[in-house]
Parts: structure tokens; C-alpha cells; sequence
């Protein structure tokens, strides 16, 4: 009767003990055809110790009530190792029929400040069937006190998808970039694969998996405690399914040191970003007044001004297509040789690094010292604590073509960890070409296409303020150093951080619009959300650029080379694209862009996203006008004018839409001229097709004021045309890429998360490159315009964080996936934000100005806007707007009408409208496979991708819930690879999840908590608000 | 090029009543289309058919996924697959359970068997309801059926707790149920003028009174059988037209009562024998399967019919059953008032809602 073991492993390093028990299961399968019903049993497994629960005969809800199983194991299991619990039905006669299973990570139980105990249903999933059934589990863990002697394990080490600072969270320290690799044979592509069954096929995949991000994320704890840091954020793990080469798990992220805030935290809520801990700090009255202090100690503001960093130039360098000589491998080790000399493909920015002058500072000095002294100095975050964002230079990225069956020791991680090196020298010395010394934003990504893979990293140069940087910390040599110095102004991360006299590239500059001191560039492109304290005229916008390249069939080195050769093209026409977009809605900078370069077999697939803003800080955009290389044809004049009417039309529309209404300019009583904002801004098309003549057309730009489009042939035209096609949102939509719409401060508590994946098939073989253009771009305008139209209850609505996702999954087809979340807000409600806000920097907050959120918050539930006189609720609920958006929290949902199941939130935000994060329980990463042999039975592939995402979601949903948790934030679906093949009525498809998950209340419960626990903040709170 | 997969997943299930509701009516997904666009959906939105089409598809598919969930209500709750508010849950129930007038009319009182599936397509021909529609309404009756037939207690909240449908379903479906197992006869011309909703409220009659449940210990015996006791007891009521003495005494006390009350008295006077015989043979029929299967075509031959071609009103008849009734109990030589009032209770409410055009 009692469950057998078989342990195996030596136990003389016990650092803990885990426990499980099953108690019962419900909705299972019907197994046996007979007497309709399951005879049904549970193995429970950890490493390689397995115990076995009794049968419970003949029912669909056994209730097993196991004992405790308990697995003694060391710490290293604990973090690699997930707890495999497998439902089987017992037969008398031939072998027990797997029912499936359930993989728990029990990796947030090794955190102190994370869940104490899994406990809930969990789906019981079969990479055939999908979801049969549900389990109900409890797990706990036992530690030992003295971990810390225990080095091969990283134990309490914080790991948070979200790319900021965690709410209810302050970073001490950020120390910088961490990274690792793994490498695995695929399991998929092992000899044994011919002899077993799919399932054993995908259950060992999913396992393996499931391993290597473990022992991934126990190596990059390490590498954190090594760094002195607790935490790691903007966690990004990757799966490179690189086919018979093997199985690559990576991941990246930012190591910190975080410091808990108390319960009793600051009451600034959601809708601003990062300005939880900066509230926080704030226990005592700021010095600091409300006014943009220009400190003498911070010449570094005064720095050299500059337009963005162009794109292209990344690729301007040649090609770093490492051709296939085994001697590409570099080092023997991840660990990257610091004399490596940086890669000057920058063109003309060479020069502008840290020698830039005269005007540098001691502190700039530190903080160079401090962020050249690491690696690589890139943050994985996208928002930052106020001040931390220094300036701002612009998009740095790289891409690398290779050659995956040419790697020498497929099985070891060396040869991919120097790719990733190259590529992130690359990077860092187009950072230090924008006169930057670190990177935000900062993310690596590839695609596969057989055996070849396009490397790419991108991220944005920026110049940090050095207090969060441990040597910084020194310097100032005060616990609360952020009294100690001056707040740079709000408008100050627009400020050029290159020399003047020595631009890394030509580029049209001009006084700030608000503090009129500093230079700033004409356009801003950033791979970062819009930091909290900047300022915006109007209402921003999703910008996307398409593009398709057909490329001829080929094999290795010539068509990496070919490839090669089309990256740089691409990347040039999809930013004429973006700039063009912007101008045509009068926009002047773009934040959260990602730029993603697919290949296909024939083909090239290009997505670039960003979300446009008007920068109050930076001048107008100009106009874009139209020529004709043939003056004198009077046809094609006509042509261009109505051309020109057409395009002058969208940008006097846009205008309107996106309500910019920049304030007008008086000249005089500004000290500095401003030179007179340009009516029109210089466009280039690319006809050449030589990368030399490139890159020479890329950095003029801006450089002349003439006109912007030529129309020289057919291409130019419909290029035009294409510009003109992109459909803005339906009145009561807007959307975005980045976290939230810029321009938007009131949300509601409405969220609807979804994943919305569409598959084309270009049957027609004879396409252009035109013709696939035009096809690609409806494809992604046709997935926004039914996103509107499903959603259209929501309205008022915005559509955040919408991220598409493109591939080139066969010959003829082309994917695209999309996530985001729309979120409700207040239309009613005074959309500006008060512009005493967007000045003030987050540090210095005052008791005035607390009242603002706390403002929203009531407004957004109740029609008093004072806090004081909020009533008290338990439970989320309360706070819904929508019907359909309703969620309560655990508590209530228990209790409630016999339903055990507890809405569980998401959304890819990292935070909820309306709610305040009291709590993290750990990190979700997930991976699923599943296949089926019957796709017609399942609805076709439609409806067999349909049931799986919905699986995947109730996963999620599940395993939050089972840790106490009420939400999952910074939600993402990293990866969606489906394979069909409708002839064999046969489909598989793996799906890749993460995200945070929290414990979040209402704003207002948590102030009355704070109320109690902390009478002298909310003295001040109620006060100011009253 | 055609557009492969297509799918769109919210965190929470996003549902469209009125897709839903053409689901349940056993539109075509390009039916649907085609009703949604003249229902007028795309001039409030600025979409074009492919959205709707693409949207539609996406709605069909939740639907047909949640179906296996909708056939036992209560797992709705506790799944994990669809995130559904609980009042959307509710609405998904109660229009999946929800049926034509139309077509319950047709099938009400048939053996919910295969051979009455197989006659689905006759009936959705006549009452213009789809055949899908038809199937799944004919499913839902027999699914309700299968699993109350096993149960005890009173039948509505059975029905109630088991579908968590609303009290007027539960209802509904109680009638439905009772008429199924006691096979009543309702297809005949002469009864095609009651609609469905005269009949549940005839079954809720015979459910209350007329049951072993409905006269105490309802939890042990079921709603769904007629109380085999009472049925014997009825025959005892013969008395009333076999005694002549009886028989004479009963009209003369009620004529008295009903002199100059109403337009129609000597009509009533006339047949008041032949209506009497009618209405205690009826009961005293009740014993046999065959004549509680011709029970309401009784009432209405017997009956209903002579009233109808004597003009009387509807007030006359309540006006005659009322003292009709009464009236037994000052017989001194009839010990059965008890019996009476339980059968004639039913009959009267019976008649009164079955006495119209």
C-alpha cells in the first residue's frame, strides 16, 4: 500500500527536503471502454526517486489522499530538477496507459520571499490528447539554514521576466549583464527517436527542456551572487531549436540587488512605471524642489547633443557572416576577452567615445570607469528608476549570419558563446561610437532556417547615471544617496550624449523645446519604453515596417553569403519605412522598437515595430514632399501633387488623431537660438545596390533640406503608395508596442491578454518582391483591424505591448504571431498629464504630488475622487468595469459558489491597472509540445493551434494559482514553431511561455493596509490628498 | 494564396451572444456571416467581411469546444480550459438548455428515443428550426432525462442543481421530462391548439398534486411517476355518477348555485350529467397507461368541446368547475372529499388554462 522508493542518488549533500502529496484527481478520461470508467494511479518523480500512489479503482475522481512523499535531495536537483507527476490507469493484464502528466517547477519554493507551498489543480496534460483532466498537488520544500555553503546552487536568487524594477522592489545596486548557454543533443533528432513513439518522443523533449532552463537559471544565479547581486531582471530565456546541431537554451538578463520595500510602500500606483520605488525613497520630505535642477557637479547634461544613431549602420559594417572555417571559434570559454578590440563599424562614430573632450566630468569619468570595467555594460531592463537614464543616444543593433552545421563541438556551448561575443563587441562599440557607454534595452534573438542562423542583437546607447552602479554607490558613500545629488532634468534623456564638434555621423541638431540648454536631435529611435518622466505632446501610435525579400534557394556558405548581403537592405528600407511612417502621423521619436529579421527557405521576412511619439523635447518633424526625377513630364507631375495632397493629408489627419498639438513657439525669451524647425526632412530611397554606396546615402541623412521622396520608377511609387496604406486604429482604439500608450495615464481596470496567431500560404510561385510586400503588410494590418473589431466591447480601449512575432515556417508559408493585452481607460478623465509631472523627476517627489495617482485610482473605481472616503473591498472584482474582465482574489474566489478555480489575470504589462503587486512568487517558464495524428478531427490546424494555446493558458492560469497567486505579469509567448503536415493529417507544435507570477490587490485595499501599518506615510498620503 | 491558420486566444474567453445565439440555432459559419453583416455589425466597426468571417470562426470554434463542457453544466465551473466569468457561464447554460416553442411542441410527450431523433428532419422541415438546432435541443431533453430518471427528490431542482439552469427552465424541462415518461398524448389535431407553455404549466399541475412526491417525504420517491395510490383512489369517485341519487343531488345543488349567475345556464343544466360522467370516467380511467396517455385529448373531447360548441365562456367554466367542485362536499353520502379536492384541483386549473382558442 505505501508507495515504493528507490533512491538512488547518494544523499550525503541533504540541503533539503521535498514534499509532495497527491490528493485527487477529477474529469478524468474514460480509459477503459468496459465500464466506462479509469482505474487510475499517480507515480511521483524527482531526479531519479519515484513513488507510486495506490489505484483508485473505477472512478473518473479518485480521491487518492496520499501520504507525504518526500524526496531528500541536494540543491542542485532542487533548481534543475522539475517534479514529474504521471497519471497512469492501471490494467490488470498488459501495460498501465499513461493518462499524462504534469511538470511542476518547484524552483519559487527555494526563495524565502517567493511561495511556501504549491498547492492547487493542475491540468494533467499529454502531448497527444492535450489536457485530460485535472490533479490536485501539494508540494512543499524543507531547506536547510546553512545553504550559502552549498555553491554549485544558487538558491534565492531572484529571477523576474519584468524589464523594470519589480514593483514593491528598490535596486540598491544594478550590476549589470548576465548571460548564459546551454547545449543539448535534441532529443528529437537522437537515433532512438526512429524506434519510440511520438509521445516518449515529446515527453523526453519537454523534459529536457525543462532541465536545461533549470540548470540555466542556476548558472546564471551564480553568476549573480559571484556580482554581489540577489535578483535578476529582464530575464530573457530562448530556445534555439537548431535541428540536428543540437538544442541551444539561452538567456540574458540584468543582475541587481534589490531591497524589499515595506509593506507600506509609497501609494503611487499603476499607471506610471517605475515610480513605486522612487516614492519610496522618498521617507522624508525631497530636497529637491520641483524645478529640473541643472547641477554644476552634472556637466555630463551638458554634454554633446545628437540625433539618433540610425539603424543601417550596424550593417554598414561588413556582413559578419563568420564564414564556415572551423577556426571562427574564438575562445574556449563564455567568458568574453576584455582586449578584444571593439569593431569600428560605426562609419564615422569612431571618434566620439570617451575621449570626446574637454567637457567630460569626473563623474562621467566614474561612471565610465565603472560601466567599461564590465564586459559587456548592457541592461536587459526598458524602464529604469528616475534618473537613471542619463541620455539616450539611439538604436544600436547587430546581426550575424552562421552556419549551423559547421559548428566543430555541436555539443558544447563554446562555439555559439563566441558568436554571441562577436556580435556583443559589435554592439558595445556602436554604443561607444553614439559617445555612450552603456546599453538599455538590450536583447539578442535568432532565426533558423535549416542550417543556417541570422544572429541579432539590438539595443539602445545610453548614458547612465552612475549611483545605481556599485562603484557609483561609493562615491556618494550615503545610504540614501539620492538626496545627495541633484535630479538631471526630465528632458534630459533626450539630450545628445556625443560631442557637437565631433559627430559620430551628420545629423541635424537643435536647442531642447523645454529646457533649451542642450542639443537634441531631430528624431530619437529607442528600443526602450518612454521613461516616465517624459514628456509627450498628444497621444503616440503603433509604427510598423514591412518587408519581404525573395531570395534564391541555396546552400550553405553561398547562401549565408547571399543572405549576408540582403541583411544590411533590409534593415536600411525598413528604416526609411519607420522614418516615413513617423513623419506621415508627425511624430518625432520611436520607443520599444524591435527590428526582426526572419529567414525562410526563399526568402526573407522583415517586422519592425515601435511606438511613435511626439517628444515635446525635440523640434517638429517636417513634412515629407514628393519629386519627380523628370521634371517636365506634365502626367507624372500631376501624379506627384495629388501624391503630395494625399500625403499632406495623413500628416493634417494625424495630427488630429493623435492630437499633437505642439505648443507654439516663442522665440524670444529663450537664451539659445533655435534654429528654425525644418518644414521638410530628407528621405532616401536606396537604389543602389552596392553596401559602400549604402552606407554613404544612410548617414547624410538629415543632412540636406531638400525634399524627401524621389519618384523614380515604378518602385518608388508603390513604396509610396504602401506608406499610405496603413490604416489607423477605429475612433476609441489606440496602440502601442510598448508598455503603456504614451499620452494615456487613466486606465481602467479592463484586460483582455491575448495570442492571435495566422499562418498564410503564398501558393503563387511567381511572387515579386512588390507583390509579397503588399501581402505581408495586409497580413499584419488584417490581424490589427480584427483585433479592433474583437475588442471593440472594450472601448475606450488601448491595445499594449503588441508584439508580432514572424516566421518563415516552410517554403510557402508565412506566421505571424501576435500578444498584447488591451486595457480599458477613462476617456472622461483629463488626458494630460499634468505637466508639472512630466517635469519633475520621480526622486523628488512631494506629498502634492502623490495625490495624482492616488487621484486616478479613485476615479477608476468609484465616482469619488478622495481617497479617504474609498470603502474598502477584498476583492479585485470590485474594480471591473467590464463584465468580462472580472478577477478576484484568492481569498474570495475559494469561498466561492463551490468553483475551485481562481481567475487568474494576465497580461505582458508588468503591472495590472487599478492593482498593486504586494507580492512575486517566482518566475513561469514553460515549454509544451504537442502533436497530433488526427488533425482533421481536431478542426484542422486552426483548431488544433486553438485548443493548444488555450491549454497553455490554463497551464499558466493553473500553476500561478497553485502558488497562491492571483496574476501573471511581463507575460510573454517567446516562442510558437508549428510544423503540419494536413496530408498526413498530422500537426506538432511547441509553445514557449514566461512571465512573472504576483499576488496583486486593489489599490485601495492595499491603502488600507498601508493605513494600518503605517500611520505616519498615510498620514501624509490622506493629508496631501484631502 | 489562402490564409492557413487563424486563431485568436484571450486570457479570457471572449464571447459574442449574438454568434453564440446563431451558433445555437445551427447557422453555417457563412450563414452567420451573412446574418451578422444584416444585423448591422460592420457599420459600427470599421471592418470588412474577412474580420468577420476570421471572428466568427474563432467564436465557432470556442463554442463547438466548450459543447462537451455544456453537457454537464456543473464542470463549466470547474474547468480549466476557458476562463469564463461566472454570470457568462450562466448565460452559456441557459441559452445552450433554451429551446424553440416550436419545436418542443413537436416532439413533447414522445418517447425520447432514436426512432423520434430519426423523424429530426421532418420536424425541423415543419417548424423551420435547423436540424443541428433540432438535434442539439432533442440531446439536451434526452440528456436531462437519462440523468433525473436516476435521481430522487423533486424534479425542478434536480434539474435545477444538476444543469444549474433558472427556476423557469428547470421548469420547463421538469414538464418536459414528465410528458417524455408518462408518453401524454399532445400530437393530435384536436390538442395542436395548446401551445407548450399550456401544457408545463398542466405537468407542474400533476407534478404538484398528482405525484407520490407531491404529498409529503419528498425525498424519497420521484416526481416523475403519477402516485399509483391516488390513481386507484380516483375509482372510488365513480360513486358520483353511478348513484343516481347522488348524481341528482350534486346538479340540483350546483344549478342552485349557478342560477342567474350566467348566460349559459341552461346549457349548463343540460349537460351537467353528460359533463359530470366525462370528468369522474376520466378519473376513473386513470389506472390504465393507454387512458393517462389520452388524458389532456380527454379533457378536451370530453370537455373542453362541449363547453365550446354551448359558447360558454371562459368565467362560465371557471364559474361551473368552481361550484362543481364545491358543491360534492356537502353531499352527505360522499366520503371521498379529500380525493375529490386533489383530483379536481388539477383538472380545474387544467381546464382553465386549456380553455381558450
Amino acid at each position: 500500500m505505501v508507495g515504493k522508493t528507490w533512491p538512488i542518488r547518494s544523499t550525503e549533500i541533504m540541503p533539503g527536503k521535498l514534499k509532495a502529496k497527491i490528493v485527487a484527481g477529477r474529469h478524468l478520461p474514460v480509459m477503459d471502454r468496459a465500464s466506462d470508467l479509469t482505474d487510475a494511479f499517480v507515480e511521483v518523480k524527482f531526479g531519479t526517486t519515484t513513488f507510486k500512489t495506490d489505484v483508485y479503482p473505477k472512478s473518473l475522481n479518485p480521491q487518492w489522499n496520499s501520504e507525504w512523499f518526500k524526496f531528500e535531495v541536494d540543491d542542485e536537483d532542487l533548481q534543475d530538477e522539475p517534479l514529474q507527476i504521471t497519471v497512469l490507469d492501471h490494467d490488470t493484464y498488459s501495460a498501465n496507459d499513461a493518462i499524462g502528466k504534469v511538470y511542476i517547477d518547484i524552483d519559487p519554493l527555494l526563495c524565502t520571499e517567493a511561495a511556501s507551498v504549491i498547492s492547487g489543480w493542475f491540468p494533467i496534460y499529454d502531448t497527444i490528447h492535450g489536457i485530460r483532466g485535472e490533479i490536485n498537488v501539494l508540494v512543499k520544500v524543507e531547506l536547510f539554514n546553512d545553504l550559502n555553503r552549498f555553491r554549485q546552487s544558487s538558491c534565492g536568487v531572484k529571477f523576474f521576466c519584468t524589464t523594470s524594477i519589480p514593483r514593491s522592489y528598490r535596486a540598491v545596486i544594478v550590476h549589470g549583464f548576465v548571460e548564459e548557454l546551454v547545449v543539448n543533443e535534441d532529443p528529437e533528432y537522437q537515433w532512438i527517436d526512429r524506434i519510440r513513439t511520438p509521445r516518449a518522443s515529446n515527453e523526453a523533449r519537454q523534459r529536457l527542456i525543462s532541465l536545461m532552463s533549470g540548470e540555466l537559471q542556476r548558472k546564471i544565479g551564480l553568476k549573480v551572487l559571484e556580482m554581489g547581486g540577489n535578483a535578476v531582471v529582464g530575464y530573457l530565456q530562448c530556445f534555439d531549436l537548431e535541428g540536428e546541431s543540437g538544442l541551444v537554451v539561452r538567456a540574458i538578463g540584468t543582475a541587481c540587488t534589490l531591497e524589499k520595500l515595506s509593506s507600506g510602500g509609497g501609494p503611487i500606483c499603476c499607471p506610471h512605471p517605475n515610480t513605486a520605488p522612487a516614492s519610496n525613497a522618498c521617507n522624508s520630505p525631497s530636497k529637491d524642489g520641483k524645478e529640473p535642477v541643472f547641477g554644476e557637479d552634472l556637466p555630463l547634461s551638458s554634454g554633446p547633443p545628437t540625433p539618433f544613431r540610425s539603424l543601417p549602420t550596424s550593417s554598414s559594417s561588413p556582413p559578419p557572416f563568420s564564414p564556415s572555417k572551423p577556426c571562427s571559434r574564438q575562445s574556449s570559454s563564455s567568458d568574453t576577452d576584455l582586449s578584444l578590440t571593439p569593431k569600428t563599424g560605426m562609419g564615422s562614430g569612431g571618434s566620439a567615445g570617451k575621449e570626446a573632450g574637454p567637457l567630460k566630468t569626473l563623474l562621467r569619468q566614474q561612471t565610465q570607469t565603472a560601466l567599461e570595467q564590465r564586459e559587456f555594460p548592457f541592461f536587459t531592463l526598458t524602464s529604469f528608476p528616475p534618473g537613471f537614464l542619463v541620455h539616450v543616444g539611439g538604436v544600436v543593433s547587430a546581426r550575424s549570419v552562421k552556419l549551423l552545421d559547421r559548428i566543430h563541438n555541436p555539443d558544447e556551448p563554446e562555439t555559439r558563446d563566441a558568436w554571441w561575443e562577436e556580435i556583443r563587441q559589435e554592439i558595445k562599440s556602436h554604443a561607444k561610437a553614439l559617445g555612450c557607454h552603456a546599453v538599455v534595452g538590450y536583447s539578442e534573438s535568432t532565426s533558423i532556417c535549416e542550417e543556417v542562423c541570422i544572429l541579432s542583437a539590438s539595443g539602445t546607447a545610453a548614458i547612465l547615471n552612475p549611483r545605481y552602479m556599485r562603484e557609483g554607490c561609493l562615491d556618494f558613500g550615503s545610504t540614501d544617496h539620492r538626496f545627495e545629488e541633484p535630479s538631471p532634468p526630465a528632458c534630459g534623456f533626450c539630450h545628445i550624449p556625443y560631442d557637437e564638434l565631433n559627430m559620430p555621423f551628420p545629423a541635424q541638431l537643435a536647442y531642447c523645446y523645454q529646457c533649451r540648454r542642450q542639443k537634441v536631435p531631430d528624431v530619437l529611435f529607442t528600443t526602450i519604453d518612454l521613461p516616465p518622466e517624459g514628456a509627450v505632446t498628444g497621444k503616440g501610435c503603433l509604427i510598423q515596417a514591412r518587408l519581404c525579400r525573395l531570395k534564391k534557394k541555396a546552400q550553405g556558405e553561398v547562401n549565408a553569403t547571399a543572405i549576408s548581403n540582403l541583411l544590411p537592405f533590409m534593415e536600411y528600407e525598413l528604416h526609411t519605412q519607420l522614418m516615413n511612417k513617423l513623419k506621415l502621423r508627425s511624430m518625432n521619436a520611436l520607443f520599444g522598437l524591435r527590428i526582426q529579421i526572419s529567414v525562410g527557405e526563399n526568402m526573407l521576412l522583415g517586422l519592425a515595430s515601435a511606438t511613435g511619439v511626439y517628444l515635446t523635447a525635440l523640434p517638429a518633424p517636417g513634412g515629407i514632399q514628393i519629386a519627380g526625377k523628370t521634371p517636365g513630364d506634365l502626367n507624372n507631375e500631376q501624379h506627384i501633387s495629388t501624391i503630395q495632397k494625399r500625403i499632406n493629408d495623413t500628416i493634417a489627419k494625424s495630427k488630429e488623431l493623435y492630437q499633437i498639438n505642439p505648443p507654439e513657439l516663442t522665440e524670444e525669451g529663450v537664451g539659445s537660438p533655435i534654429p528654425e524647425p525644418r518644414q521638410r526632412s530628407r528621405l532616401f530611397r536606396s537604389h543602389s545596390e552596392s553596401s559602400d554606396e549604402l552606407s554613404e546615402l544612410d548617414l547624410s541623412h538629415g543632412k540636406k533640406d531638400a525634399f524627401v521622396l524621389e519618384i523614380d520608377d515604378t518602385d518608388a511609387v508603390e513604396d509610396i503608395h504602401s506608406l499610405l496604406t496603413d490604416a489607423s486604429p477605429p475612433s476609441g482604439f489606440y496602440s502601442c508596442n510598448t508598455e503603456t500608450m504614451p499620452g494615456i495615464y487613466n486606465w481602467t481596470s479592463g484586460v483582455q491578454m491575448f495570442t492571435s496567431v495566422r499562418v498564410l500560404r503564398l501558393s503563387n510561385t511567381n511572387l515579386t518582391n512588390q507583390g509579397l510586400n503588399k501581402i505581408f503588410t495586409d497580413l499584419c494590418e488584417n490581424l490589427l483591424k480584427s483585433f479592433y473589431f474583437k475588442l471593440r466591447s472594450m472601448i475606450p480601449c488601448c491595445l499594449c505591448h503588441l508584439n508580432f512575432t514572424v516566421a518563415v515556417p516552410e517554403e510557402e508559408l508565412v506566421q505571424v504571431s501576435v500578444t498584447a493585452v488591451a486595457m480599458t481607460f477613462d476617456k472622461d478623465q483629463n488626458q494630460e498629464k499634468p505637466l508639472e509631472k512630466s517635469i519633475i523627476k520621480g526622486g523628488s517627489e512631494t506629498e502634492e504630488q502623490l495625490q495624482f495617482p492616488l487621484e486616478l485610482c479613485a476615479d477608476s473605481s468609484s465616482t469619488s475622487s478622495q481617497p479617504s472616503s474609498k470603502i474598502s473591498v477584498s476583492s479585485l472584482e470590485h474594480c471591473s468595469p467590464l463584465p468580462d474582465a472580472r478577477s478576484r482574489s484568492l481569498r474570495s474566489s475559494r469561498s466561492f459558489g463551490g468553483s475551485s478555480v481562481t481567475t487568474v489575470k494576465m497580461t505582458p504589462l508588468s503591472f495590472l491597472p487599478g492593482t498593486r503587486i504586494i507580492k512575486y512568487l517566482g518566475i513561469i517558464n514553460m515549454f509544451f509540445i504537442r502533436e497530433t495524428t488526427s488533425l482533421r478531427e481536431e478542426g484542422g490546424v486552426s483548431g488544433f493551434l486553438h485548443s493548444f494555446i488555450a491549454e497553455v493558458f490554463a497551464m499558466v492560469r493553473a500553476h500561478v494559482a497553485a502558488l497562491g497567486g492571483n496574476a501573471v505579469v511581463s507575460y510573454s509567448m517567446k516562442d510558437c514553431v508549428l510544423m503540419e503536415n494536413p496530408n498526413k493529417n498530422q500537426a506538432q507544435c511547441l509553445i514557449n511561455v514566461s512571465g512573472d507570477a504576483v499576488i496583486c490587490v486593489r489599490e485601495t485595499d492595499q491603502e488600507q493596509m498601508t493605513s494600518m501599518m503605517n500611520s505616519g506615510q498615510t498620514c501624509s498620503t490622506t493629508d496631501g490628498a484631502t | 494564396m489562402a490564409v492557413e491558420l487563424d486563431v485568436f486566444v484571450g486570457n479570457t474567453t471572449i464571447m459574442d451572444e449574438e454568434v453564440y445565439q446563431l451558433w445555437l440555432d445551427g447557422y453555417t459559419v457563412n450563414d452567420a456571416v451573412k446574418a451578422r453583416m444584416e444585423g448591422g455589425v460592420l457599420d459600427k466597426t470599421e471592418a470588412t467581411a474577412d474580420v468577420l468571417l476570421s471572428d466568427t470562426m474563432d467564436q465557432y470554434r470556442t463554442f463547438q469546444m466548450c459543447e462537451r463542457l455544456l453537457h454537464s453544466p456543473s464542470k463549466l465551473a470547474n474547468q480549466l480550459l476557458f476562463q469564463i466569468p461566472p454570470h457568462r457561464q450562466a448565460m452559456l447554460i441557459e441559452r445552450y438548455y433554451t429551446f424553440d416553442d416550436g419545436f418542443v411542441r413537436e416532439v413533447l410527450g414522445k418517447k425520447l428515443s432514436k426512432g423520434t431523433k430519426k423523424d429530426l428532419d421532418d420536424i425541423s422541415a415543419k417548424t423551420g428550426v435547423t436540424l443541428k438546432s433540432c438535434r442539439r435541443q432533442f440531446d439536451n431533453f434526452k440528456r436531462v432525462f437519462k440523468v433525473v430518471e436516476e435521481l430522487k427528490g423533486p424534479l425542478v431542482e434536480n434539474i435545477r442543481q444538476h444543469f444549474l439552469l433558472s427556476d423557469k427552465l428547470a421548469r420547463d424541462y421538469a414538464a418536459i421530462v414528465f410528458f417524455a415518461n408518462n408518453r401524454f398524448e399532445t400530437g393530435k389535431k384536436k390538442l395542436q391548439y395548446l401551445n407548450f407553455q399550456d401544457f408545463a404549466f398542466c405537468a407542474g399541475q400533476l407534478i404538484n398534486n398528482w405525484t407520490v412526491g407531491a404529498i409529503d417525504n419528498m425525498v424519497e420517491d420521484m416526481d416523475v411517476d403519477l402516485d399509483k395510490e391516488f390513481l386507484q383512489e380516483l375509482k372510488e369517485l365513480k360513486v358520483l355518477i353511478t348513484d343516481k341519487d347522488l348524481l341528482d343531488q350534486h346538479k340540483s345543488l350546483v344549478c342552485t348555485a349557478l342560477r342567474g349567475k350566467t348566460k349559459v345556464f341552461n346549457e349548463m343544466e343540460a349537460n351537467f350529467k353528460n359533463l359530470s360522467r366525462s370528468l369522474v370516467n376520466i378519473a376513473t380511467k386513470l389506472t390504465n397507461t393507454k387512458d393517462v396517455r389520452d388524458f389532456f385529448i380527454d379533457l378536451v373531447e370530453k370537455f373542453i368541446e362541449p363547453c365550446r360548441s354551448d359558447r360558454w365562456a371562459a368565467a362560465d367554466v371557471k364559474l361551473y368547475l368552481t361550484h362543481y367542485t364545491n358543491s360534492a362536499h356537502i353531499l352527505d353520502t360522499f366520503k371521498h372529499q379529500v380525493v375529490w379536492d386533489r383530483y379536481m384541483g388539477v383538472i380545474k386549473s387544467c381546464i382553465f388554462k386549456m380553455y381558450h382558442d
